[in-house]
């Protein structure tokens, strides 16, 4: 009875007749959608006339749980949250963690976490982009940038011992010193990724079925787009220029040098343009910090917060006092909030933390691209196609994990 | 910053404005094939499983160990920091003190009289091993955990604790 009146109210704002009107659960599950995604749609034909989105469907309430966990355990939580690029989201945390309590990194830190973070940015545009072929018709190409994202996975699983849940770092620096190849192994990396991304380039970009499938769909304005909050590549696609890394630099960001693409007209090519053209930049950046990789310890001089070295615990007092008060006790940071920015590969992915001074953090909020992305869907579908959904929630990358914390 | 700036709608990868060639469709479909075909001439790079295995780092954080000292001593004293740091509360304790006669198999008068790590808890952080302060549990490169059954993936102290002779599992 109620769905009858909704159709009816549906039927007269959209001008359309009540009888052809046609439900369609696009989602949770479904193939087409890149994670657990639950969208109702009300279709006319094969037209999108309303579309209701729901969130929260697979919430893990991270934040409640982080103010049960220390603060180099919720490193654990954050690697569940951009499970595409999870090394983002570990040194999104330990920055604003080190934020708070003050601590200054040495240089090679936040050189390594460049490089990370770029890395990732890589393998989540390579995913994004592979996964736009696919959901447009075209799966040969995410396979080639599948095989490089693998290489990839083979230098992170080297320096942290696992893929997809990294746990990279700590508060106050990594979580163990550079694998001795590590230079070698990233520049070797490197090297074929150009010509993959230059075949991809063959393959799609000015493909006219490719070109047809995306141009003008789901497009936003950027008043629109500033106004739902977007950050990140499809904020840069509708124009904006605005890039954590250039309006805030953290991690000696400013050290590098490198361009922001912006698109123009904010549909779903612009957003596949600006991910491929930010790859290059990344790669331009990861090159030059590369280069200029200094020597110098691993972490920073804090011994009540950084772990202190495990022969050194077995030896010496002092140390062993340490190690005990930082695991029975914790990390106790001053009293405060804090609010640390960085650039992932999504967007701003911010972290708001406040402290009482205890172990924990007292709360803690996670500012994910994805949900500011996602709000956005239901206008961007309706009066689409339904083969425009598809390709809109993939060129938006919106990850099921960070969407709901 | 205005001036470090590429903007895509200044590439040559304009979008509307598809050339004569591109709107015929059969040049890219043509170049598209070619790369595919290039492609048809390098080695394979999928790995067969079962058979063939994967390159596994020996920092890879897998099954846990508790190991043993030079003398085949048990390294763990049952002091639990590994339980307080476990983010999952994948392992459990009971701390006992050790029966004169077994006293020359622990390092010293405390130790795990059971010692639990629930497998299917288990998020292999690895802050066990950071917490460790006796070098007793340590990750290996062991992966590979199917159990048809729940209870089989509780893994006590007999399945951890190292083999005296067994293999030797390290840990840079």
């Amino acid at each position: 009875m109620l769905k009858q009146v909704i159709d009816k109210e549906i039927a007269q704002q959209y001008d359309v007749d009540e009888r052809d009107l046609y439900d369609l659960n696009l989602g949770p599950s479904h193939p087409a959608t890149h994670g657990i995604l639950e969208n109702r749609v009300k279709l006319d034909g094969e037209r999108i006339v309303k579309c209701e989105s729901h969130i929260g469907y697979c919430h893990r309430s991270f934040e409640k749980l982080s103010e049960h966990y220390s603060y180099n355990q919720v490193l654990t939580i954050t690697d569940r949250m951009n499970y595409v690029s999870s090394m983002a989201n570990n040194i999104g945390w330990t920055l604003a963690a080190e934020k708070l309590l003050g601590i200054e990194v040495p240089k090679l830190v936040q050189y390594v976490r460049v490089i990370m973070l770029e890395l990732n940015r890589i393998i989540d545009h390579l995913i994004c982009t592979g996964v736009m072929g696919v959901d447009s018709g075209a799966y040969t190409g995410f396979l080639y940038f599948m095989e490089q994202r693998e290489r990839a996975y083979d230098i992170i699983q080297k320096m942290t011992g696992a893929r997809l849940t990294t746990t990279f770092g700590r508060v106050g620096g990594l979580d163990r010193p550079l694998y001795n190849e590590f230079k070698q192994d990233i520049l070797e990396w490197l090297r074929p990724l150009p010509k993959v991304i230059k075949e991809f380039h063959t393959l799609l970009t000015r493909n006219r079925i490719f070109i047809e499938r995306l141009r003008g769909v789901s497009e936003i304005s950027e008043e629109r787009a500033l106004e739902f909050g977007f950050t990140g590549p499809n904020l840069r696609a509708a124009g904006v220029s605005y890039d954590v890394r250039k309006a805030d630099p953290f991690s000696s960001y400013s050290d590098f040098d490198f361009d922001v693409p912006v698109g123009s007209t904010g549909d779903a090519y612009d957003r596949y343009m600006v991910r491929m053209v930010e790859m290059e930049e990344s790669m331009k950046i990861i090159k030059q910090a590369i280069e200029n990789l200094p020597d110098g310890p691993h972490h920073a001089d804090v011994p009540e917060v950084y772990l202190p070295e495990k022969k050194h615990v077995y030896s010496s007092m002092e140390s062993m006092i340490y190690h005990f008060k930082i695991i029975m006790h914790g990390i106790r940071p001053p009293v405060g909030e804090v609010y640390q920015a960085i650039e992932a590969p999504n967007g701003e992915l911010g972290f708001y933390c406040v402290s009482d001074g205890g172990p924990n953090p007292y709360r803690l909020h996670f500012r994910s691209p994805c949900l500011y992305f996602y709000q956005s869907i239901e206008e961007l579908l309706e009066g689409g196609l339904i083969a425009d959904a598809i390709m809109t929630m993939s060129s938006i990358n919106v990850i099921a994990g960070e969407l709901e914390r | 910053m205005a001036d470090k700036q590429t903007r895509v709608t200044n590439d040559p990868f304009r979008k509307y404005d598809l050339t004569l060639a591109e709107r015929l469709y059969l040049p890219a479909i043509m170049k598209g094939m070619a790369v595919t075909i290039s492609y048809f001439f390098k080695k394979p790079i999928t790995i067969q499983y079962p058979e063939e295995k994967a390159y596994v780092p020996h920092r890879w954080r897998g099954r846990h160990v508790l190991k043993r000292d030079e003398f085949g001593r048990e390294r763990c004293v049952g002091c639990q920091m590994c339980e307080l740091a476990c983010p999952a509360d994948a392992i459990t304790i009971q701390a006992g003190e050790v029966p004169p006669e077994r006293r020359h198999l622990h390092t010293t008068e405390r130790y795990a009289v059971t010692y639990e790590i629930d497998m299917l808890r288990c998020i292999f952080c690895g802050m066990c091993e950071e917490a460790c302060p006796e070098a007793a549990i340590f990750l290996t490169p062991f992966y590979e955990f199917a159990e048809d059954s729940r209870e089989k993936l509780i893994y006590t102290k007999d399945m951890l604790t190292e083999r005296i002779g067994g293999p030797i599992l390290y840990k840079d």
